[in-house]
């Protein structure tokens, strides 16, 4: 019983969870902002074998903006990103002016790509 | 809640928060399932694009179940397919993992390597459905209920798989050990554990 627990201890310790990089998380949240600007029928024509090519992940035909609310969340998503790997800032107040910078930005992005 | 009445920012909101958790399970089952960084990120970006389509079904299916299983299994049928397609096999390129991540000290850093690499020699020769328990297990977490759903099997018949990938990996640890450390016969993956349990990480 101890025995197995022990090898237990390393099979844990052997398959440890990887941190996927940066550049694919940025890639993918890039990826996903633009999915939510897709109307709902082009998503459904966009089979899945045009997927196998990375080169037709990024850039189905004809992208039609569906709403701004739609991209609201995954806005949020990258600025939370984003202070999750800043260092703690010296007060709330410039943490409170950075958020409301990085709000800003990202719509900014997301509108700047509607047009 | 009605389930019919989300609007897509409610499902957007619900899939960010999906993505958000389970980013690094998915990137794990992957980098384990194909044995390399750069096929692992593919897998990881077709599993969330795939699993976008098809969210809204999947939640509504779901009946509040945890989706983390439903997200594996696309990322295993995914994986599947990617060796099927490109006839290719995992690489053995694993060994860098734990050996990488885990903090050693410096002492029981060369035999804490050795035994690292034993195992993750073993997974990889693993059947393929042994394996991904394994790594499910191991790697994400996941309890035997969250893993019978990603596999498609029943409870019982998962816990079985498991136990049984155990002894079977301990069994080919031992015989690495065997053959490779003479001057350790026969018991170097115990002897490895009882270190490790004063090591820096328990």
């Amino acid at each position: 019983m101890t025995e197995a627990v022990d090898f237990e201890t390393l099979l844990r310790r052997a398959l440890v969870p990887i941190e996927p990089p940066d550049e694919l998380t940025q890639r993918l949240e890039d990826t996903l902002v633009e999915l939510t600007e897709l109307a709902a029928d082009e998503l459904e024509a966009w089979e899945l074998s045009t997927m196998r090519d990375p080169r037709n992940w990024m850039r189905p035909a004809a992208a039609v903006v569906v709403g701004g609310a739609a991209t609201a969340a995954l806005v949020v998503v990258r600025v939370r990103r984003r202070h999750e790997r800043r260092r703690p800032q010296p007060g709330l107040v410039g943490l409170a002016e950075r958020a409301l910078r990085d709000v800003a930005e990202e719509a900014r992005r997301v509108a700047f790509r509607d047009r | 809640m009605e389930e019919g009445t989300r609007t897509k920012a409610q499902l957007d909101e619900e899939f960010s928060e999906l993505y958000r958790r389970h980013l690094r399970d998915v990137f794990s089952y992957s980098y384990y399932r194909v044995g390399n960084h750069h096929d692992a990120e593919d897998l990881t970006e077709q599993t969330f694009l795939q699993a976008y389509r098809h969210f809204e079904r999947a939640l509504r299916e779901s009946d509040g179940r945890p989706l983390r299983p439903w997200l594996i299994r696309i990322a295993h049928n995914l994986a599947a397919n990617f060796y099927r397609d490109r006839s290719r096999r995992p690489e053995a390129a694993m060994e860098d993992a734990g050996v990488i991540s885990a903090p050693h000290d410096t002492e029981s850093l060369v035999e804490g390597r050795d035994e690292l690499k034993r195992i993750l020699a073993g997974v990889q020769e693993l059947p393929d459905d042994r394996r991904e328990a394994l790594v499910m297990r191991f790697a994400l977490g996941m309890d035997n209920r969250e893993i019978a759903r990603a596999m498609g099997r029943s409870d019982g018949a998962t816990k079985v798989l498991i136990h049984r990938a155990i002894r079977q990996l301990e069994g080919k640890v031992e015989g690495y050990g065997d053959h490779g450390r003479s001057s350790k016969k026969g018991g170097a993956p115990r002897d490895g554990a009882t270190r490790s349990d004063g090591g820096p990480r328990g």
